[in-house]
């Protein structure tokens, strides 16, 4: 039985299509068989960060209005054989379908893979609903600003609410040299405020912007900061115990000797 | 003397209780003592008998004790067992206002907690989460968020934090937000009260000034 967990944020924009997409091909590059539901209906892009737009035939309301079966909706991803996603509706709205839909649909995927990654629309109305209904774990995406941690701790208030003992954060689009400064929240300040386990740290990164213009995720660039810290949340994901700072000190002392030799 | 009764007495399983009034004048009691006693000196002859002294509201040095005391004693079978003023009633205001009540968790933005009473909170209060209390509001964590102390009026009603960041405070009908009317964030515990109709910010230790309440230690 596969573990179904959904990326939600409350705000918009900071970056929940994008921890969704890049997740979830971590988790399938470590061997894990994924499938990734947008129940952004209406609005969705999850299949275009993966490149996988052209593909739609069926979509999230034809499964659950009973056009087609939830098989011949999925999307096998174009570089991983055990990489899937179901794509949400364009052409409806988010009280097209009601929680208990999303809820037997999720549970009909479980048997077939080891996570289930459900990208979740902003706000906290139905869409918000549908997308937590059928998940029993809970990503909570932030960014270092008031308003994104304003928003993330509403939506924290009603995960507890709904059953979601404990949610995991990811502290998003992080710049070190601003937070150094002082003019950026520090993860500090934002995890004893919403008070939850941080599950992993992502720097803002302009090549998450490239990946996701041509339907690549990040993750699958060595050489992206970003991406590192995406595989090493799937690894803790896994289970796997992976030490939280370490891409920060690290770009934190080469800027260090930078700065000395007077070129920061 | 009037006609009125300061003396009642009334015969229990265990002896007699004698019920003295509360309200008129102790030697007016003492005179009308006297007269029961001489009036009904036939009954209180015979085999001992148990008094119980009931004063009511009225409290009593031991020497006005002794001489009620005395009055009794010239009846040779009248055995004094207790002498008892009535326990001091509790304010009646402070009754519902005095129940403190304690409470776990985080308070979340767009959450509200409601309680009558006084209120400790375990936890924090984050931006957008709202406390409201007809009483004081104790929180054991961050104030961040919003919280409404007294909110039935109570203008002695106070809000103490561990970390006082609030969004806004409010006491009775006073709202105020710093940090225009007043800074904090220090390193100790503080509370805010409400001083002549503004908010104020105080260390806690301070509260016991204004407060004035006694406390008795143990100890040398």
């Amino acid at each position: 039985m596969g573990e179904a967990i959904v990326v939600t944020s409350g705000k918009g924009g900071v970056g929940k299509t994008t921890t969704s997409a890049n997740l979830g091909t971590a988790l399938a590059m470590m061997g894990k068989k994924v499938c990734m539901v947008d129940t952004d209906i209406g609005l969705r892009n999850l299949d275009v960060v993966m490149g996988l737009e052209n593909r739609i035939v069926y979509d999230l309301i034809d499964v659950a209005e009973g056009r087609c079966r939830v098989n011949q909706a999925l999307i096998k991803d174009k570089r991983f054989d055990e990489l899937y996603m179901l794509p949400a509706a364009q052409t409806k709205d988010k009280n097209d379908i009601s929680p208990d839909q999303v809820r037997q649909i999720i549970e009909s995927l479980k048997p077939d893979f080891d996570y289930i990654i459900i990208d979740c629309p902003a706000g906290i109305e139905q869409g918000f609903r549908n997308a937590i209904a059928g998940a029993s774990q809970a990503i909570v995406v932030t960014t270092p600003e008031n308003a994104a941690v304003r928003d993330a701790d509403r939506v924290i208030g009603l995960l507890e609410k709904s059953n979601f003992p404990s949610p995991k954060l990811i502290i998003n689009r992080i710049r070190p040299n601003m937070m150094r400064s002082g003019d950026m929240l520090e993860i500090e300040d934002i995890c004893q405020v919403l008070a939850i386990d941080l599950i992993g740290i992502v720097p803002d990164d302009e090549l998450v912007i490239k990946a996701a213009n041509s339907g690549e995720p990040t993750v699958m660039n060595a050489n992206s900061r970003a991406s590192i810290a995406y595989r090493n949340i799937a690894r803790r994901i896994l289970g796997e115990t992976v030490p939280l700072s370490q891409l920060e000190e690290k770009a934190g002392m080469f800027r260090k000797v930078k700065k000395f030799l007077g070129m920061g | 003397m009037t006609g009125k009764t300061y003396v009642t007495i009334k015969g229990t399983k265990e002896g007699l209780v004698f019920l003295l009034d509360d309200q008129c004048e102790f030697v007016d009691l003492l005179d009308e003592l006297n007269a029961k006693l001489d009036k009904h000196v036939q009954q209180f002859t015979g085999p001992i008998v148990h008094i119980f002294i009931k004063l009511g509201a009225r409290h009593l040095e031991e020497e006005d004790k002794e001489r009620i005391r005395a009055i009794l004693r010239r009846q040779g079978n009248l055995l004094i067992q207790s002498i008892e003023s009535d326990p001091p009633a509790a304010d009646p205001v402070e009754i519902p206002g005095t129940s403190l009540h304690t409470m776990t968790g985080i308070v979340r933005s767009g959450q509200t907690l409601e309680y009558s009473g006084h209120l400790l909170l375990l936890g924090d209060v984050n931006p957008g989460g709202t406390i409201r209390c007809t009483g004081d509001v104790y929180i054991l964590g961050a104030l961040r968020g919003a919280v409404h102390a007294g909110i039935d009026g109570d203008v002695d009603a106070i809000i103490a934090a561990s970390l006082m960041k609030p969004t806004q405070l409010r006491i009775a009908e006073i709202i105020s937000r710093p940090p225009d009317e007043w800074t904090s964030a220090e390193p100790w515990m503080e509370y805010a009260f409400l001083r002549d109709g503004t908010m104020a910010i105080d260390k806690m230790t301070s509260l016991s000034r204004q407060r004035k309440e006694v406390m008795q230690f143990k100890g040398v």
